[in-house]
């Protein structure tokens, strides 16, 4: 009896841990107004990647949202690239990373970088949705078809369909020499992909 | 039976106090209340430590700045809106600063909900932000201040007995520097 009740305890207090759980951390920039979808707190990671650092990274070709077709290989030889993936449009955390990028352009320069934002939306979503964050610097690609193609390349494309939230620094060789596959719900810092593109003049 | 109703009431009543100030937390503070607590390192800038009538190291809370009213702006890097309002924001700091009469009434500090030393330093140098600025990394202060949407402004009156209140709260639609002036010189009452 004593047992039964311990568990029925314990039962109620799980239900109630779901409804205190720490809300995610994020800052909606008031650019989006009510916009943003709120997907909660997410599994942290969800696909194994199938690639590793020091290996040459499979080469994609992509549209962008300026109509052109996007190659990694068409920067061999001139620039590093750093691609970052990023979840899914109108969501919170996405919706404040790359427009941060954007105002980061001499830390890519000074590296001799060049930066690929990449989801698995279409064209045109991703057109509305950049439009909101001003006039980007960089290529945005959409991976939308064969839905998440170079996600699934590169082992980071969740099991519900979208990417995860990673970056990945290519040297001007094709070489990968940097990735972090981030916490989803989570803004990689900009100070550890500014340290990985330093890292590449050494 | 009723053993059992009795313990699920006593553990609704125990999470519920729990919870509350966690809710409570989750609501910005409102126009006439004080601010949540919010403490701050001491710049290391001399030139910011002046600005803001502090001396030494450790922390420091708004209300001790030396000042009548205390401009605070929760903005991110990362954020389009504070991007484009910060040309103009700046431009309050230099209207305030060119001006005897409320030179030293009026301070403006900045923090980046968020943003960590590198991010909100990099926001201060991609636009020359003449003002403090205070990293927010792990979003304490953000969520202490109800998980506002940037940016956002608020306007603190500091009283000549050292307490202070909310007197103008505001998200984004920031009208430039002087209609913005001229709305916190009648908030606080200074004009």
């Amino acid at each position: 009896m004593q047992k039964k009740r311990l568990a029925n305890l314990i039962t109620i207090a799980g239900i109630l841990s779901v409804f205190i759980s720490v809300p995610m951390a994020f800052a909606i920039s008031d650019a989006y107004k009510g916009n943003i979808y709120q997907v909660g707190t997410l599994k942290p990671i969800d696909s194994v990647l199938k690639v590793k650092k020091g290996q040459p990274a499979p080469d994609f070709t992509l549209p962008s949202i300026s109509d052109e077709n996007i190659s990694l290989g068409q920067y061999r030889g001139k620039k590093n690239v750093v691609l970052s993936f990023v979840p899914a449009a109108w969501t919170p955390v996405c919706s404040d990373q790359w427009p941060g990028y954007n105002i980061a352009k001499d830390i890519f320069e000074q590296n001799e970088a060049i930066l690929l934002g990449i989801t698995v939306d279409n064209v045109p979503t991703l057109y509305a949705w950049t439009n909101q964050m001003g006039k980007l610097w960089f290529h945005v690609l959409s991976d939308f078809w064969p839905h998440g193609g170079v996600a699934k390349k590169y082992g980071v494309l969740r099991s519900n369909g979208v990417s995860e939230r990673a970056l990945f620094v290519i040297d001007k060789k094709g070489i990968i020499r940097y990735i972090d596959v981030h916490d989803i719900n989570k803004r990689p810092p900009l100070e550890d992909l500014a340290a990985a593109l330093e890292k590449l003049k050494k | 039976m009723k053993k059992n109703l009795m313990s699920l009431t006593v553990m609704i009543l125990l999470f519920s106090a729990f919870i509350s100030p966690a809710l409570a937390a989750n609501k910005p503070p409102e126009k006439g209340e004080t601010l949540p607590v919010i403490n701050l390192p001491i710049p290391k800038n001399p030139d910011e430590r002046n600005y803001l009538g502090l001396s030494g190291s450790g922390l420091f809370k708004i209300q001790q700045i030396k000042a009548k009213v205390v401009i605070i702006e929760i903005f991110s890097m990362y954020c389009p809106y504070c991007q484009k309002d910060a040309p103009g924001v700046n431009e309050l700091y230099r209207l305030i600063e060119n001006n005897p009469d409320i030179k030293n009434k009026i301070k403006l500090i900045g923090i980046g909900a968020g943003n960590s030393s590198y991010e909100v330093e990099v926001f201060k140098k991609t636009y020359n932000v003449p003002f403090p600025l205070f990293p927010d990394k792990d979003f304490t202060i953000h969520k202490v201040c109800g998980e506002v949407r940037t940016p956002y402004f608020m306007v603190v009156k500091i009283n000549e007995d050292g307490t202070h209140q909310i007197v103008h709260n505001q998200l984004g639609n920031y009208p430039g520097a002087e209609p913005f002036l001229e709305l916190v010189l009648k908030a606080s009452g200074l004009k």
